[in-house]
């Protein structure tokens, strides 16, 4: 494995992050069910749930590493992922999937089967979440979910989407928690009805206090102890200095540079370890809350730049040893990744709305260059106040190859938050955190509540409503196909296909956040999101100052081509019928290869800057918005939409049969606001603008992928033009791009399956062309060629 | 009228900032080393990648005129015959069969070019008419576009091979804001074996140019068996200097081969079997050389 990091230090680190397979770890979940053994009854629910991290905290195995600076692990060591029985309780089957399936497998000790199947199941299998929303949703809502037509992302995971603000850098746990008695000494018991609950609420934020400052004391002890014991005089002084920092920190506010990433650390254990929040927890703004920090040490003389450089490089390292919790199910498909989704934007502007890049932002680009880890995703914020210097030296990275960092636009996210309601100081406070998702940091809980197959609900509208993968009827009956005589009565079918599949969602969503709200409060996530404390609520229960749920659509790049082939071939140039489409859609195309090759090759697409494709997106991506935005959830605030799919497009295509642009039987449908693969073939100008044509503005983010070779970015000129690329796709309110600098092995696929690569533009020589048009010995040329620019 | 091939956007090494370029068909020189052959015949004409086929016969059922025959499990189609109406091309299912040349008038083509403004204005790029030779045929309808880009504020570079009519520069001049102009070798013997004509035309058309105060980029391509030794070289040096030819830049392309399995496509054969581009050294000695004589020289676009 290739080895880096700025020294011996890090380089080791690093390796036993990335050598370490993951693992799970029972000791929470044992942890966990005796303190619910002992408590429950006595404890109000958010007592209980912060007893549960006091309890853990107290007692959770400790961990320093060899060399580590900063401190704490989650589970025992890195690479153990502590399980969340409360949510998801895992059958003993579950458990040996995990340990033996190819991908994203977690080792499990023999005896933790054991422990599994008499302890976990008896306790937990019953009072799970994920056994409570199953009793609760209706046959319809069980059918949709099993076929594929949406997912939910409460099922096994907490709601998630939790950033950090500044708060945590200005004051420290005892003053939380003096703040919080504060808030108890002002309930109104004489008007409040709800005075009560909230003084539970706000019980359990004092001892969520308790439990962070435990696990800080335990932890200068620790370091005490092994410095005690350490012959190595410079690294005796490493371990009693990092006790000295977990004097201060959690219990205090931070007072240098390395007590604030301590701190930070700290909580981040914290929130990770209350709940399984899915996108774990993200620092966001991480450049602007160290940059005083680091200005102070340097100007002290207590900090150089080597040295602040190795201190971020130890917390990637501390990210990267955290697994995303393990995932079953349907849950397990639509986010198939160890990634857990904690996310940097570096960058942006500042609260007062000037340029916010600085001296951190700096070294962070530099520490994700050098440990090219896949944790934290460390992206970058770009507003038209970014100097071109750090939008290049982002470019740079970015064209290594590696998809890091991703480009978000700082306007977009501001005028997306405005939109939504925000002040606008908040508004630039804010980010994306998980892939893409706009939120106000610190202020907002913003749940993504699952995915919507928004091809699938084609392919049902088509059939009058029935599944013909899964042989059921699901939809309502709006009309058999070959019946509408016309484009628009299609249409109007199909919207009232996602209408009815959309109510199904959101009753259901409705329902679950009533389940968290009820029994699976977190007290400690809600001390640090402004206004919980005021409000005396829970941040499930709608304590944040914002409280927004996501629908998130998918497949809109295969929606619009399938929309658009039926228009062009079946009612505009009555190329074929609508019953021979069926017919070829029924056999997968197979031997109706003339209707295959005109809706897949001979049909306007989406991703080529032709209106008469994109003109179908917008009609598409109109509708689902109308329908979903506005309507208010159950927390006190809205429902909004944002187009991002993680792993989903690949599920969501498995439950589908062949669709009308072409796309064969159970392959993925297109992933983000990204085309079709292999439907843009002019170029990523083309690509950006009619991805620019969706009104990002009104949604809570978009991701578009775009693939490059090495050659196309190579270069003074390559990165100069990428860069123009970013600018010009933000000046017309582009959300987000990430860009796939492509590697040897895609590059041989390419060469196997050249349609599903048609976008696929290499540099060759002076001059760039698509790869499938170039000669199998040139494309053999250029695959040695790019295997020789990577090592 | 013009038959446009393609219409390449982000194009990044033909001239500044992220471009497009619109390769016009037809041209009148025949160089050996020509990669994009399909636009030498001003006329459409069927493209086809015969590797793939599976002679499943589509395209010859379809074909009106009977150019398509199956011969040898394969589609055969007489040239001779075939009037490119491109009816095969909807039939064929793996999609092997497509025309070269579409037309556009001026309108549709600028209102086509017109769509990545924003990249153009924010990366300093705008539009390049390339080819086969944008400034043969249809002057009307080069000038046209070209007018209607200078008044929407579009940079036009025009990349030449410089074969054709000095009127025709003429009338170009005032809409073009960069010429992105070959030169091949100074030794017409040479220029009339690979390329067909003698260099006489080309020469005084940069020349007038130049006179006219226009900005050049001269590009070279360079290929070792023509034009890649020192001498060839200095030889456009010199005529550089002694005609006081204000070249921006000089760009010294190196041979490539890559559109030798184009020709195959378009039923002819690849003559520039035996070139070779010189290696990396031997170029950046000849760039050397201009760089030395107070140019700005690129190797490659």
């Amino acid at each position: 494995m290739e080895e880096r990091g700025m020294n011996e230090r890090i380089r080791k680190l690093r390796r036993v992050s990335l050598d370490t397979p993951a693992r799970i770890d029972l000791e929470r979940a044992k942890s966990e069910t005796e303190t619910y053994r002992k408590y429950e009854g006595e404890l109000s629910v958010p007592e209980l749930r912060a007893q549960v991290l006091k309890e853990y905290f107290a007692s959770k195995t400790l961990y320093i590493g060899e060399g580590e600076l900063i401190v704490g692990e989650k589970g025992d060591a890195p690479q153990a992922a502590p399980t969340f029985p409360e949510l998801c309780c895992h059958t003993v089957e579950d458990m040996r999937v995990m340990n033996d399936r190819e991908l994203i497998h977690f080792k499990v000790n023999e005896e933790d089967y054991k422990v599994q199947e008499e302890v976990m199941l008896p306790y937990w299998e019953k009072r799970s979440i994920r056994h409570k929303i199953l009793r609760e949703m209706t046959p319809e809502w069980k059918a949709a979910y099993e076929c594929g037509i949406f997912t939910e992302f409460m099922e096994q995971r907490g709601p998630g989407h939790t950033v950090g603000s500044v708060k945590i850098y200005e004051k420290g746990f005892q003053d939380y928690k003096e703040e919080i008695q504060e808030a108890i000494a002002h309930l109104d018991f004489l008007n409040d009805a709800e005075a009560y609950d909230k003084k539970n609420e706000l019980e359990g934020m004092k001892i969520a206090c308790d439990a962070i400052m435990i696990l800080g004391e335990r932890y200068a002890a620790y370091a005490r102890e092994l410095a005690e014991k350490e012959a190595d005089e410079t690294r005796k002084n490493e371990l009693l200095q990092i006790a000295a920092n977990c004097d201060v920190v959690p219990a205090h506010k931070p007072q240098t540079y390395w007590q604030a990433i301590q701190m930070y650390w700290f909580v981040h254990l914290s929130v990770t370890s209350e709940l399984n929040p899915w996108d774990s927890y993200s620092p966001g703004r991480l450049d602007q809350h160290l940059n005083p920090f680091y200005q102070k040490d340097i100007e002290a003389g207590i900090l150089d730049e080597e040295r602040a450089l190795e201190l971020l490089e130890c917390l990637w390292v501390k990210f990267n040893n955290q697994p995303a919790p393990p995932k079953v199910g349907i849950t397990l498909k639509e986010s198939g990744t160890y990634t857990d989704f904690a996310n940097l934007n570096t960058g942006g502007i500042t609260p007062e709305g000037e340029n916010g890049v600085n001296d951190v932002s700096y070294l962070i680009l530099d520490c994700m260059d050098e440990m090219k880890l896949l944790q934290p995703s460390s992206n970058v914020q770009i507003s038209k106040k970014t100097p071109m210097k750090f939008l290049k030296r982002a470019c740079e990275i970015s064209r290594k190859g590696w998809g890091q960092p991703a480009f978000y636009n700082t306007e977009a996210i501001i005028q997306e938050l405005l939109n939504a309601g925000k002040s606008l100081e908040d508004a630039r406070k804010g980010g994306t955190s998980g892939c893409v998702e706009t939120g106000a940091f610190g202020n907002e809980a913003y749940i993504l509540t699952g995915y919507f197959n928004l091809p699938k609900i084609f392919e049902l509208t088509l059939n009058n409503g029935y599944d013909k993968v899964a042989g059921r009827q699901l939809g309502p009956q709006t009309g058999e196909a070959a019946g509408f005589s016309t484009y628009e009565e299609l249409f109007e079918a199909y919207k009232k296909q996602i209408a009815y599949f959309l109510d199904i969602k959101i009753k259901g969503s409705n329902v679950i956040e009533r389940i968290y709200a009820e029994h699976m409060p977190v007290p400690f996530l809600s001390v640090i999101t402004n206004d919980c404390i005021a409000r005396g609520k829970d941040y499930n229960g709608g304590g944040a100052r914002y409280n927004t749920k996501y629908i998130q659509g998918v497949g809109i790049g295969t929606i619009t081509d399938c929309l658009a082939a039926v228009k062009y071939n079946v009612y505009d140039k009555k190329k074929f019928t609508m019953q021979e489409l069926l017919e070829a859609l029924e056999d997968n195309f197979e031997g109706h290869e003339r209707i295959w090759n005109l809706v897949k090759n001979k049909t306007p697409k989406y991703g080529n800057d032709d209106d008469y494709a994109d003109d179908i997106m917008k009609s598409v991506f109109a509708y689902y918005r109308e329908q979903v935005t506005g309507r208010p959830n159950m927390l006190g605030g809205t429902y909004r939409i944002n187009m991002l799919p993680t792993t989903c497009h690949v599920y969501f295509g498995e439950v589908m049969m062949a669709s009308a642009n072409g796309r064969l039987a159970h392959k993925p449908v297109s992933e983000g606001i990204s085309p079709e693969k292999g439907a843009d073939t002019n170029g990523p100008t083309a690509v950006v603008k009619s991805c620019a044509k969706m009104d990002h503005l009104q949604t809570g983010g978009t991701l578009l992928n775009q693939k490059f070779t090495p050659g196309v970015v190579a270069g003074e000129e390559g990165l100069t033009q990428m860069a123009n690329l970013v600018r010009t796709y933000f000046n017309m309110d582009g959300h987000h791009i990430q860009f796939n600098v492509i590697d040897k092995e895609t590059l041989i696929e390419a060469q196997k399956h050249p349609d599903d690569y048609k976008d696929l533009i290499v540099r060759v020589a002076g001059y760039s062309d698509h790869f499938r048009n170039l000669s199998k010995a040139l494309q053999d040329e250029i695959i040695e060629r790019t295997e020789q620019s990577f090592h | 009228m013009r038959l446009i091939t393609d219409i390449q956007k982000y194009s990044i090494h033909d001239g500044d900032g992220i471009r497009t370029t619109v390769f016009f068909k037809g041209c009148a020189l025949k160089c050996q080393w020509c990669h994009n052959p399909e636009t030498q015949k001003a006329e459409k004409e069927l493209l086809y990648k015969e590797e793939g086929c599976i002679g499943c016969g589509a395209c010859s059922k379809v074909c009106p005129n009977g150019a398509v025959s199956i011969q040898n499990g394969k589609a055969h189609t007489d040239r001779n015959i075939c009037t490119a109406c491109g009816e095969c091309t909807d039939v064929c299912s793996l999609n092997l069969r497509e025309i070269a040349g579409k037309e556009y008038t001026a309108e549709e083509l600028v209102k086509e070019l017109k769509k990545d403004e924003m990249f153009y204005e924010e990366s300093g790029g705008g539009v390049t008419l390339s080819g086969g030779e944008v400034m043969l045929f249809d002057m009307d309808f080069v000038e046209a576009v070209a007018k209607k880009l200078k008044r929407a504020g579009i940079d036009v570079a025009i990349d030449t091979c410089g074969y054709a009519p000095r009127e025709n520069f003429e009338r170009i001049l005032p809409f073009a804001d960069t010429f992105l102009y070959d030169i091949k070798t100074m030794d017409n013997a040479v220029h009339k074996k690979y390329i067909g004509f003698g260099n006489e035309q080309i020469l005084k058309n940069l020349e007038y140019l130049s006179c006219m105060g226009a900005r050049i980029y001269i590009r070279i391509p360079t290929i070792r068996e023509v034009n890649g030794d020192t001498a060839s070289m200095k030889a456009i040096l010199s005529y550089l200097k002694e005609k006081k030819i204000r070249a921006v830049q000089i760009h010294l392309l190196p041979y490539h081969n890559t559109g030798s399995s184009k020709y195959a496509r378009i039923g002819k054969q690849y003559m520039g079997e035996a070139l070779h581009a010189p290696s990396k050294e031997e170029m950046e000695g000849l760039a050397k050389l201009f760089k030395e004589a107070g140019y700005k020289v690129k190797i490659g676009g």
